[in-house]
């Protein structure tokens, strides 16, 4: 059976367009070198690995440059199955920055925790190689080894501070619901071939039609693929790992798995739901609704009863993601998709920039006061002022306010919505809107700490933050800032008429 | 060809998975219920591809083979780490955090 399958099908060597996948080879030559590294320089000398990560992200950066200035047309490798089209090169990039801003914010963080060095920055280099392949994948075995390739190191990470009990849970948590998503999704993805025939989005995009046959197993296959994805970017009731993961994993961790790990979810789901099965929207759009809907409300309710910030943030990057999920809840009605496309990817990329600048603020602010409380933040302005201020943009920034980057993310998100104009887009609209007046709630909460209360243990020394820190609260509140002021540059990264094989195209 | 025979089998082994998975608080249990949804996905593949002529679906369950391979690594290090710290491997006992 399998030799006359086999026979029929001479097989002859792809031609690769090198400089199309030349970031990927970066990365991978950059991951071989630091292991190497690492084997022969002394334990004193560790830093050296730190510094290596930040240039071969740089360094990876480079193609991704030279690959959007060269040609407008896209790239397509292996028959379509990875494409290098706008859409890829902006979330590349956006995954290669991110990573060098976790690069930064992990230096201290790591080398003072006496953790495995050479070891963290290899598995940070690899899941970022699985985020940067995912961008580019157009078929259900690519994403799904890129999903691996970026989950599994994710794992260890989650649990890198290997004698404490909390961290260990965190990772345990997020490893166990993480293959039990990623099962359920290849589940999905099984039937999805077995109803097309093909494992290439676009082929499914074309078998899978409205007048076509269209039945039950059809509409499980998508079910259970976005089910696998909501896991990923943690939209409720799929969340519970989310917040435990969180709190127990190393801070620097924490910003690496709730920006670039949910990025990378966001957009497999959006390749799929455009490229793979934009014709079954009456099965992917009041799903990602009621979606969209929890994991809004859910996220922002218990946020209000947090009392340690990063698990507040948490349950704030929860429901951010709901508001990301939202103009994809509409994106298959009426002008909506283009839009939709476009908040979702101003959405990605504010949202990577505040959330990680509120990370850098509590990890600068925790070498002083040593704790997660959100009450330790008293008087944060009065011995810090520089953090206070940043901390009050990046929280300011999250909860949507004029004129910083995270309100131009919420604006862009609401035109979608509008765009589709039915009765369904009206209702999700309002449920968002109420939302972003919840979340001043706890947002101002932190504010007041940072700006009225005193210091709860008469603290007031200056504290003492270190320059990759600096360099991280200064890219970050940057784009914050400039992506607020600017909104026709962001908005211009959006617009992306290139996602290749989307509805039809 | 038995291909609805082949789904069936794949379609139950899936359902044993769930269950085990949500059911069982042991987490080597656990492990191998998640072992018993890929093979079952393995299945599906395999049937699917041999119904379909294609090769695509026997390409798939290599790799799905060789990535699970990865999972259980890191899954087994992982209890071996909790167990190490807690002297348990239930997991209804992790519970450090809460709300």
């Amino acid at each position: 059976m399998l030799a006359s399958i086999l026979a029929q099908v001479p097989w002859q060597a792809p031609s690769i367009d090198y400089h199309a996948i030349a970031p990927e080879i970066v990365l991978a030559a950059g991951i071989v070198l630091i292991i190497l590294v690492d084997l022969f320089v002394g334990e004193s000398k560790k830093w050296v690995t730190a510094s290596l990560t930040g240039f071969v992200l740089l360094g990876a950066l480079i193609p991704v440059l030279t690959l959007a200035v060269s040609d407008p047309d896209a790239r397509s490798l292996f028959d379509g199955r990875y494409v290098i089209d706008e859409y890829a090169l902006t979330l590349k990039a956006l995954f290669l920055i991110a990573g060098y801003v976790v690069v930064l914010l992990s230096q201290n963080h790591v080398e003072e925790g006496d953790y495995y060095q050479g070891e963290y920055y290899t598995l940070l280099l690899t899941s970022l190689t699985g985020m940067v392949m995912m961008a580019s994948s157009r078929d259900l075995v690519s994403i799904f080894v890129a999903l691996e390739f970026l989950s599994i190191p994710a794992y260890m990470l989650a649990a890198w501070r290997k004698r404490d009990r909390k961290s260990n849970e965190a990772g345990v948590k997020y490893y166990l619901l993480g293959v039990f998503a990623s099962a359920v999704m290849l589940y999905g993805m099984s039937l999805l071939y077995g109803v097309t025939g093909s494992t290439l989005l676009s082929e499914i995009g074309r078998q899978i039609t409205v007048d076509g046959d269209f039945g039950g197993v059809h509409a499980l296959a998508i079910v259970f693929v976005v089910v696998g994805f909501a896991f990923k970017v943690s939209a409720v009731p799929f969340h519970t790992w989310a917040p435990d993961t969180y709190e127990g994993a190393p801070t620097p961790v924490t910003a690496f798995l709730s920006v670039a790990s949910k990025a990378a979810g966001f957009v497999a789901l959006v390749t799929i739901l455009y490229v793979g099965v934009p014709q079954a929207k009456d099965v992917w759009q009041p799903f990602l609704w009621v979606l969209a809907a929890l994991t809004m409300t859910v996220g922002n309710l218990l946020a209000l009863r947090q009392s340690n910030i990063v698990r507040m943030l948490a349950y704030s990057s929860i429901s951010q993601g709901g508001f990301i999920l939202m103009p994809l809840a509409v994106a298959g009605t009426g002008d909506a998709a283009g839009p939709a496309l476009q908040a979702v990817v101003v959405y990605l990329l504010v949202y990577a920039a505040m959330n990680l600048g509120m990370f850098a603020v509590v990890i600068a602010a925790a070498r002083t006061t040593r704790s997660g409380e959100i009450s330790s933040f008293g008087g944060l302005f009065s011995y810090a002022p520089g953090l206070g201020v940043l901390m009050t943009i990046f929280l300011a920034s999250l909860a949507g306010i004029p004129p910083l980057g995270g309100w131009i993310a919420k604006f862009a998100a609401f035109r979608a919505v509008l765009e589709a104009g039915n009765g369904w887009a009206y209702g999700i609209a309002v449920i968002g809107a109420v939302n972003s007046v919840i979340a001043f709630g706890y947002y101002g909460n932190v504010m007041r700490e940072v700006w009225m209360k005193p210091a709860p243990n008469g603290e007031t020394r200056a504290v003492a933050t270190p320059t990759s820190l600096v360099a991280a609260l200064t890219i970050t509140g940057a784009a914050t800032l400039l992506l607020g002021v600017l909104p026709g540059t962001v908005l211009r990264f959006g617009d992306l008429a290139d996602l290749v094989g989307a509805f039809g195209r | 060809m038995l291909t609805v025979q082949f789904l069936l089998l794949g379609a139950v082994l899936f359902c044993i998975g769930v269950y085990g998975v949500l059911a069982r608080k042991n987490a080597v249990m656990v492990l191998m219920s998640i072992e018993l949804i890929l093979n079952s996905v393995n299945l599906n593949l395999l049937a699917f591809s041999s119904r379909l002529g294609s090769i695509d679906g026997n390409t798939f369950a290599l790799y799905v083979i060789a990535v699970a391979a990865a999972e259980v690594g890191v899954g087994l290090a992982m209890v071996l780490l909790i167990y190490r710290n807690r002297r348990t491997i239930a997991l209804d006992e992790l519970s450090d955090m809460k709300g």
